[in-house]
């Protein structure tokens, strides 16, 4: 088990480093420059002011120095200067938009799994039933739905239509000045629609993998000896099958927490939500090099992690591994 | 005994139809395609053609879908979108597929260090949020359909070589291929003939699904003003214009939106009827 831990600890190293130079590559190989954007609508920008723009972000340096410097930076958890106007530094960026995004997705998050793995469950129980069909037809809905399309369209009907729910941001103009528990509700209700739509995208991959999971559970042969000595078909199900069933959904998690900070950069862009899609998706319109790359190696970093920790877990949730291996 | 069929791919065939749901996925993606290339045959409208003074008129007789805000055919508009979309949807999977395979055929094939080399790549490759790394891309190349094909096939060949690698782990250890080394075939044969055709059957599975991923992607990409240019319709991009004319013109909105679910559903449907069929605990 330590020697396990020990070699997959010892790999996060290279394959972090592999990110970073995807990362990079991917960046410095397309074409066009940010400084062409910032100058491109000025006539006035001459050559040498050109230069020095490319000389005062480090541009003009040849490929691997760049990413040498970069990559030093980084170690220190330095992500640069974004290259927009403001200039400020890439992390405080990143990090004033993470609780935004992570508290929207959490929530989703815990309401994909609250629905997801009954729905899998009662399908698995009633497999081949019109209950397990309906909920297969539901789920796929769910799962083909363009998430842009569906948000447009609940925000037209009870948005605009029935005026019931708010259509963008997360608070009311003016709502800053409401009692606490005013303000709340204000947020609650910006956060329905996004959260209900993102939850009904996402309730059939762990839905389906939970009733796959379980109908095989449940052709084994312990539960048909619990079943030939006359246990009752509940606690079969429920004590027995699902005990078993569980334990693949801990990698399910983990790869799940990586996107919790994430964020969809189509949603944060149609509900108008200040979280990290909206910014990255502002950064890659505006050639925001430093901004851009900083999100995708925090991204790639956290699932590496968030990978590493749900094989962590299982290994220690499962006997057959800790035992075994190790 | 007589009347079942005898080969592997007529038992197939039989399985997978018989499953109602995704035949009807699997008839709704031929009718889809016949549409397609017949586009110009079935309107009589030119999908680029303005029309000032049939502007945003609601669904009636002469327009189906209605018209947009510049008096284009919104049906027209959309069966010629589906051109896009099905184009997109095979072309990108197919350099995943090609990509996938190659990988998955050399690392599971030669292992030792090749093979955790191009596992690392996978594994590193998997981390990234395919989306934002295809935004990166897509947001910095000039907009063309082929870059967005390309890039979505580059980023989406991970599944398929893991996929492969493991079939092939556990069919280069088989009698079959092992009577093949005995008699002096080349790896090349080996891996070609022997084991890739005895692989694929999973890769199917994950390539049908693929597609309907790849339909999604790229409508988003056009929706969001970087995927499909207009004038050339696209789902996506008529989505885009339909926004800002929901509260006047649901239509605009409403089919091109239907005819990416019932697409994306209809590949969904066949991948899973594939694996069913396939599905040896089944038979």
């Amino acid at each position: 088990m330590t020697k396990y831990l020990a070699k997959r600890i010892a790999m996060l190293f290279p394959l972090l480093i592999g990110i970073t130079l995807i990362t990079f590559l991917v960046i410095h190989l397309a074409p066009g420059e940010p400084v062409d954007m910032a100058t491109a609508m000025s006539p006035k920008v001459t050559a040498a002011s050109r230069q020095r723009m490319r000389e005062f972000y480090g541009l003009d340096k040849p490929l691997h120095v760049q990413y040498v410097r970069w990559l030093g930076h980084l170690a220190h958890f330095d992500f640069g200067r974004s290259f927009a106007p403001d200039h400020r530094p890439v992390t405080d960026k990143i990090v004033e938009r993470i609780p935004v995004t992570l508290s929207l997705n959490v929530i989703a998050l815990i309401l994909e799994f609250c629905l997801a793995m009954p729905i899998g469950i009662i399908a698995a129980v009633n497999r081949d039933t019109p209950l397990d069909r309906a909920i297969s037809v539901f789920v796929f809905l769910g799962f083909a739905v363009p998430t842009f399309w569906l948000a447009l369209l609940c925000m037209y009907l009870f948005g605009v239509k029935l005026s019931w729910l708010p259509i963008s941001g997360l608070h009311t103009l003016g709502s800053d000045k409401l009692p606490a528990l005013l303000r709340l509700w204000d947020l609650a209700k910006h956060l329905i629609l996004p959260i209900s739509i993102a939850t009904f995208g996402s309730l059939a991959g762990l839905s389906r993998y939970m009733r796959s999971t379980m109908l095989e559970v449940l052709s084994q042969d312990y539960i048909t000896s619990a079943r030939a000595k006359g246990v009752k078909e509940r606690v079969v199900i429920y004590k027995h099958a699902l005990k078993n069933a569980l334990l693949p959904v801990i990698t399910l998690l983990g790869f799940s927490l990586p996107g919790l900070i994430g964020g969809s950069v189509i949603f944060e862009t149609i509900f108008s939500i200040p979280g990290m899609g909206q910014l990255f998706y502002q950064g890659v319109m505006a050639r925001d090099y430093p901004l851009v790359m900083g999100i995708l190696v925090m991204g790639a970093g956290l699932t590496l992690v968030g990978n590493l920790l749900a094989d962590i877990c299982y290994a220690f949730a499962d006997p057959r591994i800790r035992h075994g291996r190790g | 005994m007589s009347n079942s069929p005898s080969t592997p791919l007529a038992q197939f065939w039989e399985r997978f139809i018989s499953n109602r749901i995704a035949a009807v996925g699997f008839a709704v993606i031929v009718a889809l395609f016949v549409i397609s290339l017949c586009a110009s045959f079935i309107t009589p409208y030119d999908p680029d053609a303005l029309d000032a003074w049939h502007v945003l008129l609601p669904p009636s007789g002469a327009h189906w879908f209605g018209t947009d805000e510049l008096g284009r055919d919104v049906f027209t508009r959309v069966i010629f979108g589906a051109r896009v979309s099905l184009k997109v949807g095979f072309v990108a999977v197919g350099i995943a597929v090609v990509i996938g395979t190659v990988i998955g055929l050399v690392a599971g094939f030669y292992g030792g260090l090749i093979d955790s080399l191009l596992m690392r790549l996978v594994d590193i490759m998997l981390c990234f949020p395919t989306f934002f790394l295809i935004l990166a891309v897509i947001a910095m190349l000039e907009p063309s359909i082929w870059y967005i094909m390309v890039i979505i096939g580059l980023t989406g060949w991970m599944g398929v070589a893991r996929l492969v690698r493991a079939e092939v782990l556990s069919l280069k250890s088989r009698d079959f291929v092992l009577a093949a080394r005995v008699l002096g075939a080349s790896d090349k044969r080996i891996i070609f003939r022997h084991i890739l055709p005895n692989a694929l059957s999973p890769v199917l599975v994950s390539a049908t699904l693929g597609v309907a991923g790849a339909i999604l992607t790229e409508s988003a990409l056009s929706f969001l003003g970087i995927g499909v240019q207009p004038p050339t319709p696209s789902w996506g991009n008529i989505l885009t214009s339909g926004k800002d004319y929901i509260e006047f013109a649901w239509w605009l909105s409403l089919f091109p939106g239907v005819a990416i679910l019932v697409t994306v559903l209809s590949y969904n449907l066949v991948g899973e009827g594939i694996r069913d069929a396939l599905d040896p605990r089944r038979q």
